[in-house]
């Protein structure tokens, strides 16, 4: 088993990477214009649902139930889809999935595919493998032509070139599609993508494609887009290759009455999506006349173990979370290095590679809480992130090298010192020295070494010379001596301290939801 | 190859085993099916909406994703029809067969899925075809959506999707009001081949702006005739 999710093996930590997307600013201003957008459009068409909780809790519920069963229904899936003409493969991990694939594709032999956006198909580097193949991957999504004309990464889930604004794709498709002239307009962007993918969708004999979920009840397999091109790559080929993780699963033909809401509200802020297409095996005189289906494990039978942890599993890959996260606005996704970004990403990535990779990940949120109230099968992500920083610390701890790294050590000394009072005195007075070369003006500038990161993008405010616990500790000795006069005072500004704080706190969530 | 069948093998004995560490049984077919009846579905199936209302969000819906759409009584279909292709100085239509024959306009020369062979059209072919004319299985009004299922009158997946212009043909008895009625109309179809359309084709990767007309029909035109 060699798991693999992209080229997060060889990522740079989340920390390091967020530093170069910080410094981009035309980056930065991209992210956050896109994700304000569809933020907007999203509350809209959410507001008008107006029994939006319950479809959230139904669509969690499905999920829930599905996994707890996952082998009954991927069987049932398999015999259904089967009965109806469809092949069903099964892959264990990246690699197996990309030889099942080139295997089939030399079978029939290809030498080029079109492709209908598939996430999955990036977490197991189908491209690279069927590069090295000699057979060319035609992307006919607007964002993957992008991002492959563009030799880029994609740092969205739902829209994997939203880090490049309109005139960058311009430029790129000026560049990558040979043409003289192209207007300004978004029309023009579409209409030039129309020309040059309608050639190959009219010739191209096999097609692959991803799916959003796979309908037990009947075999069939339903794909949710905008463009057409998935209509295009699903019906003219001749042959068609939907790559599925396992967890895409769903009892019921039924049960879509709820995602088929849901999706497209999350997915792109709109009632629904212009189409969606649902198909069962093979029909006669009507699409593609040789079906295939791999079902990929990769990582994710892992997650079953644990209920908290399965909840992974019930993601729709609706990007919500994304727009919705204040670090993931700021950011973008190439920070994540990982092709799942964003909260999900930062949940699922790490989970799929049994913690060895991404594991800077679950520290990259603030833990405010935004990603959980908008996903529509109700993860509780901020938990998992907790929950998955729990299993990085005790991994870590648990290999002399981990035990012995700076950082687990500060953190270990931290525990210790917020459980002993006079411990967390002494360390107070130690950092209140040791910060002095840094102060200037009451904040703290860059520090060096591990502390960087905290300093890096911003500065701190300097540890006061005087805590709150010093200030009380006057106060009850000023109280004690003049007897009587002093509490009631000081009382007064205790809690007015504290309210204070409570309301500033209250004020930062609020600008974060 | 990859040895699929050990793989499969493996798989399911993987599931199993994390499931059985989280205390989860395996459970019979009948255990399975009444363990998923149990799962509440609190939502809205769509309330009992009076015809009028919901054919005026249904227009609403549709025409806020850049359908056009025209209403018609039961023999004033042909004319509506006419009346489109004339507005975009169309002459000639792919009709699929099973398409009512009363409601075919006049004048307009009407194109057949086959070639002189007998055999359906190719795609360069279909590509040559601007515009196609079907029915519909079903409307959903709350968001603007045609379902086809691809049965007589509406025909292959292929010849809605290569012509820019579809133009379809909706009864006022077959729109519902929500999406659970919509699935529920086609429930009995769910292995034909399927599709929902909202809208003429569009995307949203660009600045996540709904930008009209990629790679499917660019015009999308619909006749809401009264009739059961
Ligand atoms: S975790 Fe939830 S919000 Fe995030 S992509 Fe998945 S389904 Fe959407």
């Amino acid at each position: 088993m060699s798991v693999r999710v992209g080229k997060t093996a060889t990522a740079p930590a989340f920390p390091i990477a967020a530093g170069g997307a910080l410094e981009d600013s035309q980056l930065r201003r991209n992210v956050k214009h896109a994700t304000e957008v569809i933020r907007a459009k999203r509350g809209r068409v959410v507001e008008e649902a107006a029994d939006w909780e319950q479809l959230r809790q139904a669509g969690h519920d499905i999920k829930a139930h599905t996994l707890r069963h996952l082998d009954q229904y991927l069987q049932q899936f398999e015999a259904n889809c089967e009965r109806a003409g469809g092949k069903v493969h099964w892959a264990r991990d990246a690699d197996e999935a990309n030889s099942i694939i080139l295997g089939l594709l030399r079978g029939y032999q290809a030498t080029e595919v079109i492709k209908v956006k598939t996430m999955t198909s990036d977490e197991i580097g189908l491209n690279r493998a069927l590069e090295a193949a000699k057979i060319e991957p035609v992307e006919t999504d607007l964002a993957d032509m992008i991002i492959q004309l563009g030799a880029d990464e994609p740092s969205h889930i739902v829209v994997p070139a939203l880090h490049k604004n309109r005139a960058e794709i311009r430029e790129i498709f000026l560049d990558k599609m040979g043409l003289d002239h192209l207007g300004t307009e978004a029309t023009d962007l579409t209409d030039a993508a129309r020309h040059y993918l309608r050639e190959k969708f009219l010739r191209v004999e096999i097609g692959l494609s991803g799916a959003n979920f796979a309908i037990a009840d009947t075999g069939g397999v339903c794909v949710v887009e905008s463009e057409g091109n998935g209509r295009m790559c699903l019906t003219l080929p001749d042959v068609l290759i939907t790559l599925v993780g396992i967890e895409k699963v769903i009892p019921g033909f039924q049960d879509l009455e709820v995602y088929l809401q849901t999706l497209p509200r999350s997915a792109t802020g709109e009632r629904m999506n212009p189409y969606n297409s649902i198909w069962t095996g093979v029909h006669a005189g009507d699409g593609p006349q040789h079906f295939h289906v791999v079902l990929l494990d990769n990582g994710r039978t892992e997650m079953l173990a644990n209920d908290l942890e399965r909840e992974t599993l019930d993601c729709i890959r609706c990007g919500a979370c994304l727009n919705a996260c204040p670090v993931y606005r700021e950011t973008g996704g190439h920070a994540y290095g990982s092709i799942y970004s964003g909260p999900i990403g930062a949940i699922l990535s790490p989970q799929l590679q049994s913690m060895e990779h991404s594991r800077s990940l679950p520290y990259a949120s603030s833990l405010c809480g935004a990603c959980y109230e908008v996903c529509p099968v109700k993860i509780n992500i901020p938990e998992l992130l907790i929950h998955l920083r729990g299993k990085v610390v005790r991994t870590d701890q648990s290999t002399l090298a981990g035990a012995l790294n700076p950082e687990s050590l500060a953190m270990k000394f931290a525990s210790r010192a917020f459980q002993s009072t006079s411990v967390y005195v002494a360390a107070q007075r130690l950092a209140r020295l040791g910060q002095a070369p840094f102060v200037r003006k009451g904040m703290i500038g860059p520090l060096p070494g591990m502390f960087g990161g905290w300093t890096k993008f911003r500065d701190l405010k300097a540890i006061p010379k005087h805590s709150f616990r010093d200030w009380w500790k006057d106060h009850e000795k000023a109280r004690q001596k003049s007897g009587g006069a002093g509490p009631v005072r000081s009382a007064t500004n205790a809690s007015d301290a504290s309210r204070r704080a409570a309301s500033s706190e209250t004020k930062e969530g609020a600008s974060h939801g | 190859m990859a040895d699929s069948t050990s793989a499969r093998a493996a798989v399911l004995a993987q599931i199993r085993k994390r499931l059985t560490e989280s205390s989860i049984p395996a459970s019979t077919d009948a255990e399975l099916a009444a363990e998923y009846q149990r799962i509440p579905r609190s939502y809205s199936r769509g309330a009992a909406a009076d015809a009028d209302h919901l054919l005026h969000l249904f227009t609403e819906r549709l025409v806020d994703y850049d359908a056009e759409v025209v209403r018609a009584t039961s023999d004033g279909v042909a004319q509506a029809i006419a009346g489109l292709l004339a507005a975009a100085s169309e002459r000639r239509a792919m009709v699929p067969e099973g398409f009512p024959s009363e409601w075919l306009p006049q004048g307009v020369e009407i194109l057949r899925d086959q070639d002189a062979n007998g055999e359906q059209l190719g795609h360069e072919a279909l590509d040559g075809i601007k515009t196609v004319i079907t029915t519909v299985s079903a409307g959903i009004a709350q968001t603007g959506t045609i379902i086809l299922e691809h049965s007589a009158g509406q025909g292959r997946r292929a010849l809605t999707l290569v012509p820019d212009r579809h133009i379809c043909v909706v009864r006022t008895s077959q729109v519902v009001e929500s999406v659970p009625e919509g699935v529920e109309r086609i429930r009995a179809q769910a292995t034909q081949p399927i599709t929902f359309i909202s809208g003429p084709s569009a995307t949203s990767d660009i600045e996540m702006t709904r930008i009209r007309g990629v790679h499917g029909p660019r015009f999308l035109g619909v006749v809401l005739v009264e009739q059961a």
